[in-house]
């Protein structure tokens, strides 16, 4: 489980985030949702530490990240997988050596059952056969799977997903999504995922929290957005013509009823 | 200024706080001292030889005088080769070549996320990637500067020969004659100082880099510009102190 209390976070004069507080919990997809340049990578990243907060703190699991002792904040990292916006991998190294990097870099094992924990996630995220290839020889479908695969391959507590949909098909967007929500499940790891995509939201949002110019608008779960009384959430989910349809169809049943 | 050297100061003390396994650092090091020294003995090869031997025919051109004797062609190519041309010629070409290189790639690498996928990690992301090419500039700008010595010097020879400007023997005799053991130290010394110029202040440039490709294209060119003066004037302030 991760908490954030009171986070706030400006750049110059601009205030990008304005207390925000909030629970992510275990085994649950989290969405952080809202409209683009409401704050939320800029969140995301204070709560991974990439980004210092101006006030407020993050605790994982009980324990204080913020501003705690740099040994404390590496054990927190370390357990930490994270897929960015543009899936991050680095571009000298193939697939293998990208989701390899951090085996060899954060867990003490021997090479062969390094090799076999590379295999076993590139197998689970549908990549067997994508061993040598390079980051430019992938599709960004295959780049976000890598991004998945290398952010689980040494069994992360939390994972972080910073717009996994972003640039990608309708359909592989919702493949990438079954598998975070997948693996959320299957490692019961706390997820948080960062998106402007309903789609998302229906299918993943477990628990979603809506931003609105850095501040946090609304908390609820996919079953009760649609029913929200905040105009700037229905206003930023009903921009969407086939989500007014929905609703106007679920209003009609509801009366007929 | 004061801020860009302060920041620069920090991001140097960064290097050396949670560095990565010896083994790491290791394996880094040769990897970069590769990259840096195989990728530039053709560009190094080429300019040291075409030096030398532009030195020896502009050398002879001035020495045009019955009372020189030809040899003093040879000495003059080997003094200048040994205690400018070699060091800093070698270190303004290799500003261009891996100082661009090293700030383009870092630059790249800050812009696509993948700095902040490696501290994600826990990893440092500076003494990561920074300290390895810091190292292996060290080690391998010296033997560059020691190669283009002896291209320098062979082209003065080649060209000297071929255009009939002195002898094979004057020209060895020339450089053979009045030999200070020295100068090979000084060379030495000022090419480790441009290597250290040059890889930390293109670190610095690539790894602050921020925005889009355009951003990453003006980090190349103000590294390898920042580089060029500060080698510059790190070989006036090497003249002075140490000759």
């Amino acid at each position: 489980m991760i908490e954030i209390h009171n986070i706030h976070k400006s750049f110059n004069d601009k205030k990008v985030l304005d207390g925000i507080s909030g629970v992510f919990e275990t085994g649950k997809t989290n969405l952080l949702l809202g409209a683009s340049g409401t704050g939320k990578s800029v969140l995301l990243k204070c709560i991974v530490g990439l980004i210092k907060p101006d006030l407020g703190s993050v605790t994982f699991d009980g324990t204080y990240f913020t501003n705690n002792k740099l040994d404390i904040r590496q054990e927190i990292r370390r357990k930490i997988g994270m897929l960015f916006q543009s899936s991050a991998l680095f571009d000298s190294m193939t697939v293998e050596e990208n989701v390899m990097f951090p085996l060899k870099m954060l867990a003490k094992m021997p090479k062969d059952e390094r090799m076999d924990r590379v295999n076993f996630c590139l197998k689970r995220v549908g990549l067997e056969n994508a061993n040598k290839k390079m980051p430019s020889e992938l599709s960004g479908g295959m780049k976000k799977r890598v991004g998945i695969a290398r952010a689980i391959a040494p069994d992360c507590t939390y994972l972080f997903c910073d717009e996994p949909n972003s640039g990608l098909d309708p359909l592989t967007a919702l493949k990438i999504d079954g598998l975070i929500k997948e693996i959320t499940e299957e490692y019961n790891i706390t997820t948080i995922v960062v998106t402007h995509d309903m789609n998302s939201v229906i299918e993943i949002g477990d628990k979603i929290m809506f931003l609105y110019e850095g501040k946090k608008l609304w908390e609820g779960t996919r079953d009760n957005i649609l029913d929200s009384d905040v105009p700037e959430l229905n206003e930023f989910i009903f921009a969407n013509r086939l989500m007014r349809d929905a609703k106007k169809v679920e209003e009609e049943e509801s009366g007929s009823n | 200024m004061l801020q860009h050297f302060g920041k620069y100061l920090l991001f140097m003390s960064s290097l050396f706080s949670r560095t990565e396994s010896p083994k790491i650092l290791f394996n880094r090091t040769i990897d970069e001292a590769m990259l840096i020294g195989i990728n530039s003995i053709f560009i190094v090869a080429i300019v040291s030889t075409f030096i030398g031997a532009v030195t020896c025919v502009q050398v002879a051109y001035n020495l045009n005088n019955a009372f020189i004797p030809r040899s003093t062609i040879g000495f003059m190519v080997r003094e200048m080769t040994i205690l400018e041309l070699a060091p800093t010629i070698t270190s303004i070409v290799l500003a261009g070549k891996v100082g661009s290189s090293i700030a383009g790639g870092l630059g790249t690498m800050q812009i696509t996320e993948q700095v902040d996928a490696l501290e994600v990690m826990g990893i440092n992301s500076a003494s990561y990637l920074v300290l390895p090419k810091l190292i292996a500039a060290l080690l391998v700008f010296p033997l560059l500067v020691i190669l283009a010595m002896f291209l320098s010097i062979g082209g003065g020879y080649v060209a000297g020969t071929v255009t009939d400007a002195l002898t094979a023997q004057e020209y060895i005799t020339g450089i053979r004659g009045d030999f200070v053991p020295y100068n090979i130290t000084f060379a030495l010394i000022k090419s480790f100082v441009f290597a250290f110029l040059i890889s930390s202040i293109s670190s610095f440039r690539g790894y602050y880099t921020s925005g889009g490709a355009l951003e990453v294209g003006a980090a190349s060119t103000t590294a390898v510009t920042n580089s060029v003066i500060a080698v510059l004037i790190a070989d006036f302030v090497c003249a002075q102190l140490l000759l």
